[in-house]
C-alpha cells in the first residue's frame, strides 16, 4: 500500500513541473490566441539560466535566488520577443504566429549550444532538499514533496491574480472576448505583453526548477513542448485549473500505467488526449470556442482560376523545370525530386488548411502512411514500383478516412491537436511494432524500378506527379465541392442553412488531402529507398505547416512557393553550416516580419493594390464588419 | 500561379551549390556525415578526433602522395537528410567513400544508400547489429564494437554476480530493445538460474525517472541492467540515488563508462556499476599515449570515446585507401576485408566475414574520485573475442 | 383564407433552461403567402422560438409541422431541404466569395452537386444566380467581393441566398436590424412583393414596430415565453395587455437593440 501511495506522490511531483509550464502556455493562448511554439525554448532557457546563476552564487539564497532570477531574466527576454516580433504579427492570419515562434525555437536550440556548450550540464541539488523522506520503507525525495506543495501554491496565486486584481479581470475578459476588451479602451498592447511575460515566467520557472532533477541540455525544449500542448488541450484551452487537472491526470496515468504496460509512456499522453477530445471536444474544463471572427481589415480577394495567360506561364515554368536534367547534375536532380515531393505534401496540407480552414498538426501521418504503404507493398509483397506507387497512398487514404472522421467533429486548435494525437499514435505504432515496421531502424531497400532509377527519370516522375497533384487540387478548389468546403469554412451557420452537411464536406476534404499527402509519401519512399518513423513524425508535420504558412494560407497555391523556398533553404543550409537551425530560424523570423501574409499572400496584396487603386477608397467607405 | 518558375529557380539555387565540384587530382576526398547539430555532445569530440587524424595523415605524406580531404555534413539526426547529404557527397563532391554516422537508423539508411549506389561506406559509431548482420551489405563496414559485442563483454562480468533476480531499464527503441534482448539471451545461456522480474521502457530522451525508479524498486531485483544514456541516465541516476534504488543492488550498464555519459554525472556518479567505456586516464599503452598526447596538445582537452572513434575512422579510411591505391569501391572492399591496422586501443582488423572491425572496449567499474566519475579496474576486451562463431555469423548475414 | 394551405403549424411548443421557461406552450399557424411577425420585448423568447423552428434548438415538448412533416429534432440543413429559406439577425454570408458565388453555392447545394469535384462552379447556374440577384436588386454587384458590400446590400444578398432553394417558407430573424430607415422599408417591401408573387410564407421577428405594423398580415406577441396575443395589426394594436407590456418597456424601439434571452 505504501508503494502505491509513494507512486501516487511521485506522479504528483511529475505533474508539478508539467503544470507550471502548461499554465503559462494556457494563459498566453487564452489571451493572445498565439500557439506559442517557443514555450519549450523558454523552459529550456530557464533551465540553462538557472544552471549558470546557481553555479555562480552559493548557499540557499544563491540557489533559490538564482532560480527566481533565472525565470525573471527569461521573462524579460519574453517581453522583448513579444514587443519586437509578435506585436508585428497579431493581425496576421490565424496560426501565423506559430511560424514566428517556431523560427525562434530553432534559433534558441543552436544559441544555447553556442553559449553553454554541447555537454549535458548537471545542476546543483536544492539546499535542504537533497535527500529522501522515509515512508514505510519507501523513499520519497524531499524535493518531490517541495514540488508537490509548490503547484497548488502557484495555482492559488494565479487564481488570486485572476480573480482579485483588475489586471486579472481584464485577462479573463480578454480570454473570453478579445474584441470586447479592445472596445473597453484597455491598452491591449500592454495587456498582451504582460500576459506573455507571465506565461514565459512560468515556463522558465518550470525549467529552472528542474535542475536538481534533470540534466540541462539543448533538446529540453522539444521534450516538453508537445507534452505541454497536450496537457493544455486536455485541460481545456485557457483554463488554468484544467491544466492542473490534466497535468495530474497524465502524470498519474503514466506513473501507474508503467506498472502494467512498461512501454506505455511513449504514447500515453496522446491516447489520453485523443480519448478526451473525442468525448469532450473542448477539453475537460474548456468552453466551446466562440466562432472565430475574421480579423477586421483583412479583406480577402475572392479566388479565381488562372487566366489563360497565367495558365500559359505556369505551363512554361513547368517546361522550364522539366528541362533541368539537361544542365544539372545528379545531386541537383535528387534535390529537385525532393522539393517536388514536398510541394505535393505542402499542397495537400494547404488544401485542407486554406480551403477547408482545418489546420492539421499531424499531416505527416498520411505522408508517412503512404510511404509505409509503398514499403509494405514493395518489400513484403514484392510488387513492382508502378503498382506500389498507385496502391501505397491508399494507406494514407484509409488513415485519413478513419482519423478524419473524428477530427472534423472538432475545429480550431482542438482539431489541430486531435490530428496531432492521431499522428503520434501512428508514429508510435511504426516505432514500436518492430516486427512489421522495423521500428526506428525502418524498412530498407525500397528502391525504384529500373525505368525510374536514374535521377533524371525520377525527377521527371516527381515533377509530373507534383504538377498533376497541384492541378487536380486547383480544379477541386474551383469545383462545386471546393465552394461547399469554403462555404463551410467561411460561415458554418450559413452553410448549414443552405443544406450543406459541413462535417461530411470537411471529412471528404480530409480524405482527399490525406490521399494526396500519401502520394507524396509514396514517392518519398522510393526517393530515399527506405522508410523510417520520422516520416510520420511531429517535425515533418511542423515542416508542412511552416511551408503552408510561409507561402500564405489565404492563397490558392501559396504552399508551392512555401515548400520550394523552405525546402531549398533547408537543404542548402544543412549542407553548408552546422548552425543551420540558427540561420533557418532567423530566416523564418525575417520572412514572418517581411511577409506577414506569407510570401505569396503578401505579393498578391501588393499586386492587388497596384491593380486597383480606385477600389481602396470605395472599400474604406463601405466596410462594415461582417461577423458571423 | 507562379509556382513553377520558382520551382525552376529553387533548383537553380541547388545547382549553383554544386558548381564548386571541380575535381582536384591531387586530392582524395572522404565524405563524412554525422548528427552534429542534434548530438553535439557526442559529435564534437568525434569531429576533433577525425580532424586530428586528417592532420596526421597529411603530415605523413597523405595517401600515396595525395592530400586527404574530408568533407563533412550534418544530418540533423534524420535518416532522410543523411541520405540527401550522402547523395551530395557522392554525386557532386565525388568522394571516394562515405564515413561516419552515430545513430543506428541513420547508419542503416546510409548503408542502404551505399549498397544501392555501390559506394564504400565506413560506419563509425552506430551500434545496431543489423548493420553488419541482418541488414549487412557488401559495401558497408563498421568500426565501433557492436551492441552484441558490448553485451557479450558485460555478460561475462554479470554472470559472475550472485544476483538471480534481474530487472532491466532501457530506452524504448530499437537500440534499447536489442541491447536488452541480446543481454538476456547471452545471460540466460550462461546462467539458466536467473529470473527477469521487471522491465521498464521509458521513451528515449523523455524518461519520467521517479515512477520508473519506484516501479523497478517495487519488483525488488537483486541486479539491474541499464541501457539508458545521456540525459535520461542523469535523471535515472539522480532519482535512483535519492530513492536508494542502487543500494545493495548490482548494476550493469551499457556505455556508461564512456566519458560522454560518465562526466555529466559528476559527484552523483554511482559506484560499483559494471560498465563498458573508455578510461582514457588509465590506459597505459604506447599506442594510446601517442594519441592522447597529440589530442591534448591540439585541443587542450581530454578525449572522449567519440574522439577515438572519429580518429580511428579516418585512420582506417586512410589505411584502406592507401592499400587499395584506388577509389574504385570494389578495390576498396577487397583492400578492407581482413585489413589490420594499429589503433589507440591496439591492433584491429576488419573481418571479411561480416565487415565488423575487432575494435574492443574497456570493461570496468564506476567509482567516484575527487567529485568526478571514473572507471576503475578497467580491462580492455578485444572485439574479436566477443563475436559469435563464423557459422552463426554466416546465418545472420543476408545472401 | 381557409383555402390556402397551412405551411407551418406549431403546437404547444415549450423550452426551458434550468427551470426558466424561455418558451411556454406556444401554438400558431402560418399559411402560404402570409407574412407573420413575431414580436415581444427583450427576453420574451423570440429567438428561442425561432431557433426551434429552424432546427438549431430542440424543444422540450410540442410539435412543429412544416409542410406536413414533423421537424422536431431535424438538423437545419434537413429543414432547408424541405423548402425553408433563412436570413439571420447578423448577416451570415461567405465573405471570401463574390456576390454571385454566394448565391451559386446555395444553388449548388439545391442542385445536389455538393460533392461534385470536377465541375466548374463559375459556370454552374450562372443565369439562375443572376436572376435571383436581379430580383433583390443586386444584379449590378454580382462580380464584387462579398466582403466589400455595405450592410444593407449584404441583407439583400442574404435574401437572394435564402430564395435559392425556391422556398415555401422564409424565416427571417430581424431582417432590418442595423439598417437605415429607408433601407428597411425597401427591403421589407421587396420581401413582401416576392412573398406575394411566389406565394411564400414569411415568419419574421422584428424590433421596429413601423416595419411590423406596415408589412405584417398577422402579428404574434410573446411575453416571458408565452403567446399573449395574436391577430391582425389592428387587433394587436388595440390589445390592452400588449399596450401594457410595451408601455412598461417604453415605446421606443431600438432596432439595433439585441435580444437578451436565448441570443
Amino acid at each position: 500500500m505504501a508503494f502505491y501511495f509513494v507512486q501516487f506522490l511521485t506522479g504528483l511531483a511529475s505533474a508539478a513541473s508539467l503544470f507550471l509550464v502548461a499554465s503559462g502556455l494556457s494563459i498566453i493562448f487564452g489571451v493572445t490566441r498565439i500557439v506559442n511554439f517557443a514555450h519549450g525554448a523558454f523552459y529550456m532557457l530557464g533551465a540553462y539560466m538557472a544552471f549558470t546563476l546557481t553555479e555562480r552564487f552559493s548557499g540557499a539564497l544563491g540557489f533559490w535566488g538564482g532560480i527566481v532570477a533565472a525565470a525573471l531574466v527569461v521573462a524579460a527576454i519574453g517581453v522583448l520577443v513579444e514587443m519586437v516580433l509578435l506585436r508585428r504579427i497579431y493581425h496576421a492570419p490565424e496560426l501565423f504566429q506559430l511560424l514566428a515562434t517556431f523560427g525562434l525555437t530553432l534559433m534558441v536550440q543552436d544559441i544555447v549550444v553556442l553559449i553553454w556548450g554541447p555537454d549535458d550540464l548537471l545542476g546543483r541539488r536544492a539546499p535542504s532538499f537533497r535527500g529522501a523522506v522515509d515512508f514505510f520503507g519507501q523513499n520519497i525525495p524531499s524535493y518531490d514533496l517541495f514540488l508537490i506543495a509548490l503547484s497548488p501554491v502557484v495555482l492559488g496565486v494565479l487564481w488570486l491574480l485572476f480573480q482579485r486584481t483588475r489586471w486579472g479581470v481584464l485577462v479573463r475578459a480578454a480570454t473570453q472576448d478579445r474584441d470586447m476588451v479592445a472596445a473597453l479602451g484597455v491598452n491591449q498592447k500592454w495587456l498582451f505583453t504582460s500576459v506573455f511575460a507571465l506565461g514565459v515566467f512560468l515556463a522558465a520557472l518550470g525549467g529552472a526548477l528542474q535542475i536538481p532533477r534533470d540534466a540541462v541540455h539543448h533538446a529540453l525544449d522539444l521534450r516538453i513542448i508537445v507534452e505541454v500542448f497536450v496537457v493544455v488541450v486536455i485541460g481545456g484551452l485557457g483554463s488554468i485549473i484544467g491544466a492542473f487537472v490534466a497535468a495530474v491526470l497524465v502524470s498519474e496515468l503514466n506513473a501507474f500505467g508503467i506498472l502494467i504496460f512498461p512501454k506505455i509512456s511513449i504514447i500515453l499522453v496522446f491516447l489520453v488526449m485523443a480519448v478526451v477530445l473525442i468525448v469532450r471536444p473542448w477539453g475537460l474544463f474548456g468552453k466551446p470556442e466562440a466562432a472565430a471572427r475574421r480579423t477586421p481589415g483583412l479583406t480577402v480577394n475572392p479566388w479565381r482560376p488562372l487566366t489563360s495567360g497565367e495558365r500559359l506561364m505556369s505551363l512554361g515554368a513547368l517546361v522550364l523545370a522539366a528541362m533541368l536534367p539537361l544542365f544539372a547534375g545528379n545531386y541537383a536532380l535528387t534535390v529537385g525530386s525532393e522539393i517536388a515531393i514536398y510541394v505535393i505534401f505542402a499542397a495537400s496540407l494547404h488544401f485542407l488548411m486554406s480551403v477547408g480552414g482545418l489546420a492539421s498538426f499531424g499531416h505527416a501521418a498520411y505522408f508517412g502512411l503512404g510511404a509505409y504503404g509503398v514499403a509494405f507493398l514493395a518489400k513484403a509483397a514484392g510488387l513492382p514500383m508502378i503498382v506500389s506507387l498507385l496502391l501505397g497512398p491508399l494507406l494514407g487514404l484509409l488513415g485519413a478516412a478513419v482519423f478524419g472522421f473524428f477530427a472534423v467533429q472538432l475545429s480550431g486548435v482542438y482539431f489541430a491537436m486531435l490530428t496531432l494525437a492521431f499522428a503520434q499514435i501512428v508514429w508510435s505504432i511504426a516505432f514500436q511494432w518492430v516486427t512489421v515496421t522495423g521500428g526506428d531502424n525502418g524498412i530498407l531497400g525500397v528502391w525504384p524500378d529500373k525505368w525510374a532509377s536514374s535521377p533524371a527519370s525520377f525527377y521527371w516522375l516527381s515533377l509530373a506527379v507534383a504538377a498533376l497533384a497541384v492541378a487536380v487540387l486547383r480544379v477541386i478548389v474551383f469545383s462545386p465541392f471546393g465552394f461547399a468546403l469554403r462555404a463551410t469554412r467561411d460561415s458554418p451557420l450559413r452553410s448549414e442553412a443552405i443544406g450543406i452537411n459541413g462535417k461530411r464536406v470537411q471529412w471528404t476534404a480530409f480524405v482527399i488531402s490525406g490521399t494526396v499527402a500519401g502520394i507524396g509519401g509514396a514517392l518519398f519512399a522510393y526517393l530515399k529507398g527506405s522508410v523510417f518513423p520520422d516520416s510520420l513524425g511531429i517535425s515533418l508535420s511542423v515542416d508542412a505547416l511552416v511551408m503552408v504558412l510561409l507561402g500564405g494560407v489565404e492563397t490558392v497555391s501559396g504552399a508551392i512557393i512555401g515548400a520550394i523556398v523552405f525546402k531549398a533553404a533547408n537543404i542548402w543550409l544543412v549542407s553548408q553550416t552546422d548552425l543551420s537551425k540558427l540561420v533557418l530560424g532567423g530566416f523564418i523570423v525575417l520572412m514572418v516580419v517581411a511577409f506577414p501574409k506569407g510570401i505569396v499572400g503578401t505579393l498578391e496584396t501588393i499586386r492587388n493594390r497596384w491593380r486597383s487603386p480606385e477600389k481602396k477608397s470605395a472599400l474604406a467607405m463601405s466596410r462594415i464588419e461582417t461577423a458571423e | 500561379m507562379r509556382r513553377r518558375h520558382v520551382l525552376g529557380a529553387g533548383l537553380a539555387i541547388a545547382v549553383a551549390g554544386m558548381a564548386g565540384s571541380a575535381m582536384a587530382q591531387s586530392e582524395i576526398k572522404i565524405g563524412e556525415i554525422n548528427s552534429y547539430s542534434l548530438l553535439p555532445a557526442f559529435t564534437e569530440p568525434y569531429r576533433k578526433g577525425w580532424q586530428l587524424a586528417v592532420e596526421e595523415v597529411n603530415a605523413a605524406g597523405g595517401i600515396n602522395g595525395k592530400k586527404l580531404v574530408v568533407i563533412s555534413k550534418d544530418d540533423g539526426g534524420k535518416p532522410a537528410d543523411a541520405q540527401t547529404a550522402a547523395n551530395e557527397l557522392v554525386s557532386s563532391e565525388n568522394v571516394a567513400m562515405l564515413a561516419g554516422t552515430f545513430l543506428s537508423n541513420i547508419g542503416l539508411a546510409v548503408s542502404d544508400f551505399a549498397n544501392q549506389k555501390k559506394v564504400f561506406f565506413l560506419a563509425a559509431e552506430p551500434l545496431t547489429d543489423a548493420i553488419t548482420w541482418s541488414k549487412g551489405n557488401r559495401y558497408t563496414f563498421r568500426l565501433r564494437p557492436s551492441n552484441y559485442m558490448q553485451a557479450a563483454m558485460l555478460v561475462e562480468e554479470a554472470a559472475k554476480l550472485p544476483a538471480k533476480r534481474w530487472a532491466t531499464i532501457a530506452p524504448n527503441y530499437e537500440y534499447g530493445q536489442s541491447a536488452v534482448a541480446v543481454f538476456k539471451k547471452l545471460m540466460s545461456e550462461k546462467r539458466p538460474d536467473i529470473q527477469w522480474v521487471d522491465e521498464q521502457w521509458p521513451p528515449q530522451g523523455k524518461i519520467d525517472a521517479g515512477p520508473v525508479v519506484q516501479a523497478v524498486a517495487a519488483a525488488n531485483p537483486e541486479a539491474i541492467l541499464n541501457v539508458t544514456f545521456g540525459a535520461d541516465l542523469v535523471k535515472l541516476v539522480r532519482e535512483g540515488n535519492t530513492r536508494g534504488l542502487f543500494k545493495g543492488r548490482s548494476v550493469v550498464s551499457f556505455l556508461t563508462g564512456e566519458p560522454e555519459y560518465l562526466d555529466p554525472l559528476k559527484d552523483e556518479t554511482p559506484e560499483g556499476w559494471i560498465v563498458t567505456g573508455y578510461p582514457w586516464y588509465d590506459i597505459k599503452t604506447p599506442d594510446h599515449d601517442k594519441f592522447l598526447k597529440a589530442y591534448q596538445a591540439k585541443y587542450n582537452d581530454y578525449p572522449r570515446l567519440g574522439s577515438i572513434v572519429g580518429y580511428q575512422t579516418i585512420k582506417a579510411a586512410a589505411a584502406i585507401l592507401a592499400k587499395a591505391n584506388s577509389t574504385d569501391p570494389e578495390k576498396l572492399i577487397a583492400a578492407t576485408e581482413g585489413l589490420s591496422m594499429p589503433s589507440p586501443f591496439g591492433e584491429i582488423t576488419f573481418r571479411k566475414i561480416d565487415h565488423q572491425s575487432t575494435l574492443g572496449a574497456y570493461v570496468g567499474k564506476t567509482a567516484l574520485k575527487d567529485g568526478k566519475g571514473v572507471m576503475v579496474n578497467s580491462v580492455y576486451r578485444k572485439g574479436a573475442d566477443y563475436l559469435p562463431s563464423d557459422a552463426e555469423v554466416e546465418k545472420l548475414r543476408p545472401k | 383564407m381557409s383555402m390556402v394551405p397551412t405551411l407551418l403549424s406549431v403546437e404547444a411548443l415549450s423550452k426551458s433552461y434550468g427551470g426558466v421557461h424561455a418558451v411556454r406552450s406556444v401554438s400558431f399557424e402560418l399559411r402560404a403567402g402570409e407574412i407573420l411577425a413575431l414580436i415581444g420585448p427583450n427576453g420574451a423568447g423570440k429567438s428561442t422560438c425561432f431557433d426551434m423552428l429552424n432546427g438549431q434548438n430542440i424543444p422540450d415538448s410540442g410539435r412543429i409541422t412544416l409542410l406536413g412533416e414533423d421537424t422536431v429534432g431535424r438538423k437545419p440543413r434537413a429543414i432547408w431541404r424541405l423548402g425553408v429559406g433563412r436570413t439571420f439577425q447578423i448577416t451570415a454570408t461567405f465573405p471570401t466569395m463574390t456576390v454571385r458565388e454566394n448565391v451559386q453555392v446555395a444553388l449548388v447545394s439545391y442542385g445536389r452537386q455538393l460533392f461534385n469535384l470536377w465541375g466548374s462552379t463559375a459556370a454552374y447556374a450562372r443565369e439562375e444566380a443572376g436572376r435571383l440577384l436581379d430580383l433583390v436588386g443586386m444584379g449590378a454587384y454580382a462580380g464584387r467581393p462579398c466582403g466589400e458590400l455595405a450592410y444593407g446590400d449584404l441583407k439583400r444578398l442574404e435574401l437572394a441566398i435564402a430564395l435559392a432553394n425556391q422556398p415555401r417558407l422564409l424565416l427571417m430573424d430581424e431582417p432590418t436590424a442595423g439598417m437605415a430607415p429607408r433601407e428597411r422599408i425597401e427591403l421589407m417591401r421587396l420581401t413582401a412583393r416576392i412573398a406575394r408573387e411566389q406565394s411564400i410564407g414569411v415568419l419574421f421577428t422584428e424590433h421596429d414596430m413601423d416595419v411590423v405594423f406596415e408589412h405584417a398580415d398577422r402579428i404574434l406577441v410573446l411575453n416571458r415565453g408565452s403567446l399573449i396575443a395574436q391577430g391582425s395589426p389592428e387587433e394587436v394594436r388595440g390589445n390592452p395587455q400588449v399596450r401594457a407590456i410595451y408601455l412598461g418597456e417604453g415605446l421606443v424601439y431600438d432596432a439595433r437593440h439585441r435580444e437578451g434571452a436565448g441570443a
